[in-house]
């Protein structure tokens, strides 16, 4: 990670409302080239929604997110479709494919790609699963066999599958026990070191944060409002980060009890 | 005031959601011819609706051919006419009654369980996992399901019409008693080409109707479980509703000259 290389990501000004709600405010955040940034927030703070306007799975409604330089705010289908081929996405609930058996969930984008065929795309995929220590007896089973722990790495598996250059994670390790949510914090360091991808996370989990993360930003009412170096998280100066790494519910931060 | 107010509301909603239908139902058609094909999921929907929605159509065609012949049959016996009979079959199912309830018992089954599929999908993150595969899924779910429907309708009505007419042959010649060769013959007598070709393009319409219904449906779906509940029972009222309008409308594009 240098400071002088272009970002992989820049986001500026990303305004994102439902209704009247606003969800994101003017938000701007970069990720850089190879760097693993978590973006850390409460449940409910729209971590989520701007990991799906950055792949246009929801439309945001203003401001400019730019990958490698090219601008995908408002870019026609084909050339959307042509950036998020760098991306792998592991989605909140790890979403898999509940009609396909999980070597099929894992070479998904191989196969639908045509990149290449069943049989070789199946050998990827076996390939894949033992990188996050799964063996090749679960490749047949069916997702609603699994764990939640197991599920979580075969969508780990499927999002890396294609080797993509950017990696999203949303909150991989929620609803894990301690244990389990280590082994994935590691499977996520190894699987993106070793391909030197960018990795954007987000979590409201701070070991996992911590462990994960080169920077760390946090966003509260929908702007960034504190980003810096790991090491610096605890030295912000931020009344707001400090009650939130320390879990206090008394602070400048009041949660809505009833929203 | 109050009451003006509510047809106006009701009735800029429904214009709202047919907008919406419509611009889901253009961009739905143009995926269809639009490379990537998904061939491996065309041909699932091909037997899906094809193949394994032969035993519910067949049942119905069958005792519907029956019913038909019994019925006609106390009713044209004051006049002796026996030729009739056969007519009445032959008529009413190629034109009528195959793509019709041959639709309808379609929307039951297939549409709404694409409805319930595509929900399912949509409210756990699964359409949104496909396009973050670079798949989009107007392409990989919607797109065969459409062309499977317009496809297969049609030839499920084929058999429609042919296991309805044997029924009606079954009920005239051993429960009526009726000479077989002579009511075989008045049945491809009264066999036209045009009211057989009118009601294989029905077929196709309501084969895009019911997928149509059951992709934008459970495509739009919200809200979880409720929500997919919601969308399943929309497919089967809105895609049956719109078959009877739509049979009606073609009925007139065919026949009223
Ligand atoms: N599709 C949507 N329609 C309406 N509101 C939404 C939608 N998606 C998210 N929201 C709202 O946006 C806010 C942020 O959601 P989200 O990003 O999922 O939070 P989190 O930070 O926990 O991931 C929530 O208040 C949620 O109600
Ligand atoms: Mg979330």
């Amino acid at each position: 990670m240098t400071d002088k290389a272009p970002p992989k990501i820049r986001i500026g000004g990303l305004y994102k409302a439902f209704g009247t709600k606003r969800v994101l405010d003017n938000l701007d955040l970069d990720v850089g080239d190879g760097e693993s940034l978590v973006v850390i927030g409460g449940s409910g703070s729209g971590k989520s929604v701007l990991l799906k306007c950055i792949l246009g799975l929801l439309r945001a409604d203003a401001g400019s997110i730019t990958v490698d330089g090219e601008e995908v705010m408002g870019s026609p289908p084909e050339k959307r479709e042509a950036i998020n081929r760098k991306f792998g996405m592991l989605l909140q609930g790890s979403a898999l494919f509940d009609s396909l058996p999980v070597w099929e969930n894992v070479a998904f984008g191989l196969l639908a790609g045509k990149l290449m065929d069943r049989k070789s795309a199946r050998e990827v995929a076996i390939s894949k699963l033992a990188q996050v220590g799964l063996g090749p007896d679960v490749a047949m089973l069916s997702p609603s066999e699994l764990s939640g722990g197991m599920q979580k790495r075969v969508g780990l598996a499927r999002a890396i599958a294609a080797d993509p250059e950017i990696i999203l994670f949303d909150e991989p390790t929620t609803g894990l026990d301690p244990i389990m949510a280590d082994v994935i914090n590691n499977l996520i360091i190894e699987t993106t070191r070793e391909v030197g991808a960018t990795a954007l996370s987000i979590t409201h989990d701070m070991a996992s944060a911590r462990k994960i993360a080169h920077r760390i930003a946090m966003l509260y009412q929908g702007k960034i409002i504190w980003a810096g170096p790991v090491s610096e998280i605890t030295r912000s100066g931020d009344e707001r980060v400090d009650q939130f790494i320390h879990g206090r519910a008394d602070g400048p931060i009041q949660m809505a009890v009833r929203a | 005031m109050r009451v003006l107010q509510l047809i106006g509301s009701f009735v800029l909603g429904f214009l709202e959601s047919t907008g919406r239908l419509v611009i889901f139902a253009g961009s739905a058609i143009g995926h269809c011819f639009r490379p990537p094909f998904y061939w491996r999921s065309l041909g699932r929907q091909l037997i899906d609706i094809g193949y394994y929605s032969l035993p519910v159509v067949g049942l119905t065609a069958i005792f519907t051919g029956m019913v038909l012949a019994l019925q006609s049959y106390t009713g044209f016996a004051r006049f002796s006419a026996e030729s009739a009979i056969a007519t009445v079959v032959v008529v009413s199912i190629t034109r009528e009654l195959g793509p019709v309830l041959a639709g309808l018992m379609v929307a039951g089954r297939i549409g709404a369980a694409m409805a319930a599929e595509i929900g399912t999908m949509r409210v756990t993150e699964q359409l949104d996992a496909l396009t973050t595969l670079s798949t989009n899924p107007m392409k990989y779910m919607v797109a065969p399901r459409l062309i499977a429907g317009v496809l297969m309708l049609p030839l499920l009505v084929v058999v429609a019409d042919i296991i309805g007419v044997f029924g009606g042959y079954l009920v005239a010649v051993y429960k009526l008693g009726f000479n077989p060769a002579t009511y075989l013959q008045n049945t491809f007598d009264a066999l036209k080409t045009e009211d057989v070709v009118s009601g294989l393009v029905k077929a196709s319409v309501f084969g895009f109707i019911i997928t149509l219904m059951g992709c934008y449906n459970g495509y739009t779906s919200r809200g979880g479980a409720q929500g997919v509940g919601a969308a399943t029972t929309n497919t089967i009222v809105s895609a049956s509703i719109l078959i009877l309008c739509f049979d009606y409308i073609l009925t007139e594009l065919f026949f009223a000259r």
